[in-house]
């Protein structure tokens, strides 16, 4: 985590309460341990698929650890076991991790990571940390969301991959013990608090749909570039609109 | 040993594209438009999101288990849980419909 340079140590105890009350009085540190808790462990799965598509656990710990994206990992290794090419895995991975430059966008704006910290930040700018962080309303929140789910599922992704890899599939099916479900819900949970007006919710039952019908036409990772583009255009449209009515109010005095 | 020169490629271009969107200049980014915009896009993206990780698989569209844990979710937001209740509530709510049978 940035922030909190050096004071004098505390005691270690201490330092565990104030961590603890720091968490328990912080909705997007328990939000952004949670995730990482609950999406970590698809790391094992990731591994263990790994292994199996007859990737080395070098390459396959390689992809967690510089990749570093869950959709794009999965999305090069699944070309390789259907038979494709190194250079076909690498467009799938890279078409899929297209959305994660919307995200840096987005992190962009909210917290202004300068030097190095941009730099760390990039590398952790995923589906869930920039959805803790936008999940937030103020931005010391926002900020512990984002550090707080990148760099505990980034923890979480690696350690994973690597147990994955050397247990392979004997620890099994990560749907079995529900956790697809899990990200389900967190990314419900995410949405959730949001939904508070009519135009929100109308552009997320549209994205919803648009995303839909999107998945069986377009490859995997493009419907939520769509969604996205859909919804930056009815915020657009709506903009115009708003600016005519602020027009036509003037003219009218 | 050269797939995993495609690896690192791979995640070079992965790195760049995240990189890419803190290089954008703020100038851009403060006007009420793009504020506007990205907050649409916010919740496009995370409506997106809850699709993907609830029908999807791979291109196909595959009900299962995890709509179970979709509404269980649902109905814990609704009832006010807080967040790690509603995802462990989803987690529950799939495995079990797996026990269940689901696919």
């Amino acid at each position: 985590m940035p922030g909190s340079p050096s004071e004098a140590p505390p005691q270690p105890e201490v330092a565990w309460r104030s961590l603890l009350s720091t968490v328990r009085a912080s909705p997007a540190l328990q939000a952004g341990l949670s995730i990482a808790i609950a999406i970590g462990p698809l790391g094992i799965s990731f591994g263990a698929l790994g292994t199996a598509t007859g990737l080395s656990m070098l390459e396959v710990c390689a992809l967690s650890l510089l990749t570093f994206s869950g959709g794009s990992q999965f999305a090069f290794i699944g070309v390789l076991a259907g038979g494709g090419s190194p250079a076909s895995a690498l467009g799938a991975s890279t078409l899929l991790g297209l959305r994660n430059g919307v995200y840096g966008m987005q992190i962009n704006t909210l917290l202004h990571p300068q030097g190095w910290r941009r730099l760390a930040a990039a590398q952790v700018t995923i589906d869930e940390s920039t959805a803790t962080a936008l999940a937030q309303e103020e931005r010391v929140e926002q900020a512990r969301g984002f550090w707080s789910a990148g760099l505990g599922i980034f923890v979480m992704w690696n350690a994973t991959t690597l147990v994955g890899a050397v247990v392979g599939e004997a620890l099994g099916d990560a749907r079995q013990w529900g956790l697809d479900g899990a990200a389900a819900a967190a990314f419900l949970g995410l949405l959730w608090p949001r939904l508070r007006a009519g135009e929100p919710m109308a552009i997320a039952a549209c994205c919803a749909v648009v995303t839909a019908v999107s998945v069986p036409l377009l490859p995997p990772g493009v419907p939520i570039l769509v969604a996205a583009a859909v919804a930056a255009l009815i915020g657009w449209s709506r903009l115009r609109r708003d600016s005519a009515e602020a027009a036509a109010g003037r003219s009218l005095r | 040993m050269t797939v995993l020169l495609w690896i690192v490629a791979a995640s070079t271009l992965a790195y760049l594209t995240k990189l890419s969107g803190y290089l954008v200049p703020h100038r851009l980014l403060e006007t009420p438009a793009v504020v506007r915009i990205s907050a649409c896009m916010t919740v496009g993206l995370l409506s997106s999101l809850v699709v993907l990780n609830t029908v999807a698989d791979g291109q196909q569209l595959t009900p299962d288990a995890r709509f179970l844990a979709l509404g269980a979710a649902a109905l814990a937001l609704l009832l006010r849980a807080p967040f790690i209740v509603v995802v462990l509530v989803g987690a529950l709510a799939a495995a079990l419909g797996r026990l269940g049978g689901l696919p």
